[in-house]
Parts: structure tokens; C-alpha cells; sequence
């Protein structure tokens, strides 16, 4: 299986996951579509390591794991937060800064 | 056998995330992204990267999206409003989320890349276990290793700072013993208190 389809598929998972966001309006369903998004991310550079023989990529897709693991802990913690106030979950209805 | 099992990774990676951006309950949309994770798994094993398709299924899969379930059971799934205020948005949004697939796969296909219809260079049995990563981790990127894990515990204090109930702190910041009688009225105009009724019992003075 040659690597360059590895590729294409983290292309179409990125941009499905873009879509999600553009397409969604409830914030947690944007938390998993940035999941998607970083996914791909992981994918692509499992790949390129493949593609040159080096485990490196593999250890730089580990850190974007820990990165997207604080990013879901601090996005769920806003949401708990939000619900919290009494704050409608929508990101259409949330655009002041002021609460 | 290897292209059979790509193409199963690869449609259940594509179903999962489709099946997140289409689920009106959010609850089947973490369900569609645990399958999405699983796939992706297999095709980490394929890259023969044992050890980041561990830590995919244990972490990902495991912990984060437990995460995710308890947060959606504890807010409730609700659907969403039909109300749109970008007209258009819902043609508008696959329009541009296909343009930057073009986007990605011409730019990344038309480059030179040693990857074009290439399998990838020999690799030996121990690419990418445990054992090799380990390695890696602790002596050549010790520093970064030791800066996520920095992170990951400042990401928890903020959570545990963003979603604890804000009497807590109040309370003891206003222990101080002749001031504890007046301390619940004060509490109740705060928006961020929550309707748990006060009792200055709980006050340590």
C-alpha cells in the first residue's frame, strides 16, 4: 500500500472535520470535530515517518495527543462552565464576551 | 491482505467522521467518533506504529472520550436550533469543506514527495514499538516530554479552575470568624453560584 493513499485519506478526514465546524453550531459537537482535524493531523504525520524511515513523526503525534487531550479538558471544563450559568449552548448565541 | 484491511481502516475512519458531523444527538456523534478512533488505530498499525496505536485506543478511545460521554450526559444531548443566522450556511459549509480537500490533495499530490506510489523505505521489526519510542521519549526528547506533561497538569488545574462551583474559594477567602453570618447573603448574588442552598456551617472558622 503505497503511502501517498495514507495521505489522501488524512486530506479528506482534515477537511471533513472543517466542515463539521463550518456545518455545526452546538460547542460540543466542535470539540469532536477538532478531534477529527487533529486526528488527521496524527495520520499525516505517522505517514510522512513511514515515508522516511525515521520514528520521530511518531513521537511528535504522541505529543499532539497529550496537546489534543488538554484541549479537550479545558474546552469540556468551558462547557460545564457555561451550562453552569444557564447560558445557551449554541455558538450562534454566545458571540459577546460579556456573559 | 494489507490493501483489503486499508480499505476497511480507511471507510470506517471516513464513516466515523461523517457520522460525527451528522449525528443531531451528540451522543451518537462521541459513539461515531469512538469507531472513527478505533479505525484510525489499525491504520497506525499498518504504518507499523504499534506503539501510537496503543496510545490511541488506551488514551484516545479509553479516557478522553469517557471525558466526553460524561460531559454530554451530565449537559444533555439537546438538538439544535433550526434558526440560521448565516443564510445559506448549511449549502455553503460542504462547499468549502470539498475546496479545501482539492486544496490539500493537490498540493500534497502534486509535490514531490518520496511518498507518491512508493511503499516506504525497509524498516526493521522494531519500528515503532515500545521499546523504540521509549527511547526516543527519554533521551532525545526528554525536554518535550517533560513540557507536555507540564501542560497535561496545568490543563487539569484549569479545568478544575473553569468547572468547580465558585463557592468553595468564597467561602474560604471570607473565613475569617466575624464576617461568616453575612457571608451566604453575598453568596447568592453571585451569577456564578450555583442554587445549593448555603449553610455557614460550612465555613471553616
Amino acid at each position: 500500500m503505497s503511502i501517498d493513499w495514507y495521505i489522501a485519506l488524512s486530506a479528506l478526514l482534515f477537511a471533513t472535520g472543517a466542515m463539521g465546524i463550518l456545518l455545526r453550531r452546538s460547542p460540543i459537537v466542535i470539540l469532536l470535530c477538532l478531534e477529527l482535524m487533529l486526528n488527521a493531523g496524527n495520520l499525516a504525520l505517522v505517514a510522512f515517518s513511514r515515508m522516511v524511515g525515521n520514528q520521530q513523526g511518531q513521537v511528535f503525534a504522541l505529543v499532539v495527543m497529550v496537546v489534543a487531550a488538554c484541549e479537550v479538558v479545558v474546552g469540556l471544563g468551558l462547557i460545564v462552565a457555561i451550562f453552569r450559568r444557564k447560558l445557551p449552548l449554541d455558538v450562534d448565541e454566545l458571540r459577546e464576551l460579556r456573559g | 491482505m494489507e490493501v483489503i484491511l486499508f480499505f476497511v481502516a480507511a471507510i470506517g475512519a471516513l464513516g466515523g467522521a461523517i457520522g460525527v458531523i451528522a449525528m443531531r444527538n451528540p451522543f451518537y456523534g462521541v459513539l461515531a467518533l469512538i469507531a472513527h478512533l478505533f479505525s484510525l488505530a489499525v491504520l497506525f498499525l499498518l504504518l507499523t506504529a504499534a506503539f501510537v496505536a496503543a496510545a490511541q485506543v488506551v488514551v484516545y478511545a479509553g479516557a478522553v472520550m469517557v471525558l466526553y460521554v460524561f460531559v454530554v450526559a451530565y449537559v444533555g444531548g439537546g438538538t439544535e436550533s433550526v434558526w440560521e443566522p448565516i443564510p445559506g450556511q448549511r449549502f455553503l459549509a460542504p462547499l468549502l469543506g470539498a475546496a479545501l480537500f482539492v486544496e490539500l490533495a493537490v498540493a500534497v499530490l502534486s509535490s514531490a514527495l518520496l511518498a507518491l506510489g512508493h511503499d516506504g523505505p525497509h524498516v526493521n521489526p522494531g519500528f515503532g514499538d515500545p521499546a523504540a519510542i521509549g527511547y526516543l521519549l527519554l533521551e532525545k526528547f526528554l525536554i518535550p516530554f517533560e513540557a507536555s506533561s507540564m501542560l497535561l497538569m496545568l490543563a487539569a488545574v484549569g479545568a478544575i479552575v473553569l468547572a468547580a462551583r465558585r463557592e468553595v474559594p468564597e467561602v474560604v477567602a471570607r473565613g475569617s470568624s466575624e464576617h461568616s453570618s453575612e457571608a451566604p447573603a453575598e453568596r447568592s448574588e453571585d451569577p456564578l453560584a450555583t442554587t445549593a442552598p448555603a449553610h455557614p456551617g460550612a465555613a471553616p472558622s
